[in-house]
């Protein structure tokens, strides 16, 4: 899993220490989608901790339909020459050689997501032979720990990508973080059926006891789309958020950035959540997710 | 003792954690006011472009200075670039905000992208009698020092030479995260510092 690639004697690379430790940078942060090196450029000005480069944002994969891939990788470089924060890309659900590109070109984290069509009905990418960090997503503890277990080192809640509803960000995000406070109050000899039952790895189970949260940095996603959600989503005590199509598909994507950010570090300050959510023009058009028949669902995906 | 860790993005609970698990009282600062009362500053890992940003957006950069003039400051990682004078080449020619308070030259992402980001052991020229472990050095698309000049001086090197930690007087700055590992002697360090300030 390790080896040295590094010209500086003993040391280490690709460690769970470095892939996790980058995910701790970000916290606090707003990692946004973009589409364009002009895109990823306003989200780094705007104070955006890293960017995810893809071809079309998840409002316009559900909206097209069809196959979602890995994006080109030619796009993605022409992202990441753009800028100097961390660039992150897609890849399929189980497309471990999607993963092996990206980490040829040199993406900074990969997110193996339910947004793109899944490549794999019953698995996911072992992530540990990578030398590049995994973030992947989750709707309880168990589908988390799963993850980590396959090497995850970032978690984010899975929300509904590409509604402008948080509803699923909030109800995912409670979920995890009820399971963990459920969890602290069990006592050890219940642990292991707990474990089986909610199918995680029994280790991992009584590691997020003793921590009592998640061993790595879990960030919310899907369906953020004002100041105001990221403040919710920090309050109810993830690390950090994921703003996928509430920016660049909004009236003023520049504010609304930059808005987003301020509201994601003053999230318990609601005289600079007031003062940042003014004028913000329109956001996006939103779709409602108890509208959304199953089929259209995308957090559904994932094993 | 009361320390306050920059809290405006990044890695500051964990150098929370750690001065509490030294005794110390530590605080999250976001906003000027925050600074009151404060005998040093940390400034933590996080990416140092919207650090940066949003120092400017609060109007923290010139009560940060006025601060660092007074009292100690360390800044690890993205810490050690918003604390710098100047930042070499490799740099994306935008704006980035600095305190440049620092007479250090520093190169972000010095040893290359994620895929590159690595730990190792190093000998740290200022911890007392060079006992013991080298310290577990953490290093996440990581800065380099290109150079310390006038007052400053390199405290700690990679294997190959690269200098990787400074100090200026009360300042201090690392290219990596002690506050990644459960060794306390950078955090004690500080504190050490912070001591013969007051």
């Amino acid at each position: 899993m390790s080896n040295n690639g590094n010209s500086n004697g003993q040391s280490e690379v690709g460690s769970i220490k470095v892939k996790r430790g980058l995910a701790q940078m970000l916290k606090g942060g707003v990692i946004m989608d973009v589409v364009t090196p002009e895109q990823a450029i306003i989200a780094e000005e705007a104070g955006a901790v890293a960017v995810m480069a893809l071809e079309r944002v998840p409002a316009d994969i559900r909206q097209d339909g069809g196959v979602a891939r890995m994006s080109d990788p030619g796009m993605i470089k022409e992202i990441i020459q753009s800028v100097s924060i961390p660039v992150m890309a897609k890849a399929r659900i189980g497309h471990f050689v999607e993963a092996q590109i990206l980490e040829a070109i040199g993406v900074d984290y990969v997110d193996e997501s339910e947004v793109l069509t899944p490549a794999d009905e019953a698995y996911h990418i072992n992530k540990h032979p990578f030398k590049i960090p995994f973030v992947c997503g989750c709707r309880n503890l168990g589908e988390a720990l799963r993850r980590i277990g396959e090497g995850a080192a970032m978690i984010r809640t899975k929300g509904e990508a590409g509604t402008g509803d948080v509803v699923e960000a909030v109800r995912h995000a409670r979920t995890v973080l009820g399971d963990i406070r459920r969890l602290q109050a069990m006592p050890d000899e219940e642990l292991m059926t707990y474990a089986k039952e909610i199918g995680a790895p029994y280790a991992l189970v009584a590691e997020t006891k003793a921590l009592g949260r998640l061993p790595v940095v879990n960030f919310a996603a899907g369906g953020i789309a004002t100041p105001a959600d990221a403040a919710l989503m920090m309050q109810i005590g993830v690390d950090g958020v994921f703003v996928g199509s509430g920016i660049f598909k909004s009236g003023d994507p520049v504010k609304r950035a930059k808005a987003i950010v301020m509201a994601t570090t003053h999230f318990n300050n609601p005289q600079i959540l007031a003062e940042v959510s003014e004028n913000l023009g329109e956001p996006m058009v939103g779709i409602n997710v108890s509208s959304l028949p199953e089929s259209e669902q995308l957090a559904v995906r994932g094993w | 003792m009361r320390i306050g860790v920059l809290a405006l993005q990044g890695a500051f609970i964990e150098h929370i954690k750690m001065l509490r698990a030294l005794g110390v009282e530590a605080v999250e600062v976001r906003l000027p006011a925050d600074l009151e009362g404060l005998d040093g500053l940390i400034i933590p890992g996080g990416e140092s472009t919207t650090i940066g940003k949003l120092a400017v957006m609060y109007g923290l950069m010139e009560p940060l200075r006025q601060f660092a003039a007074q009292k100690p400051l360390w800044g690890t990682c993205a810490g050690m670039i918003f604390m710098a004078k100047e930042i070499g080449n490799g740099s994306a020619g935008r704006d980035q905000p600095l305190l440049g308070i620092m007479d250090v030259e520093v190169e972000r992402n010095a040893f290359g992208r994620q895929v590159d980001s690595f730990e190792a052991g190093l000998d740290v020229s200022v911890f007392a009698n060079g006992d013991g472990e080298p310290f577990p050095a953490v290093f996440i698309r990581a800065p380099r020092l290109v150079a310390a000049k006038g007052e400053a001086w390199v405290i700690a090197k990679l294997a190959d030479g690269t200098a990787v930690a400074a100090q200026q007087g009360k300042w201090l700055v690392t290219s990596f995260h002690p506050e990644l590992t459960d060794d306390l002697r950078f955090h004690k360090y500080f504190l050490s510092l912070v001591a013969e300030e007051k």
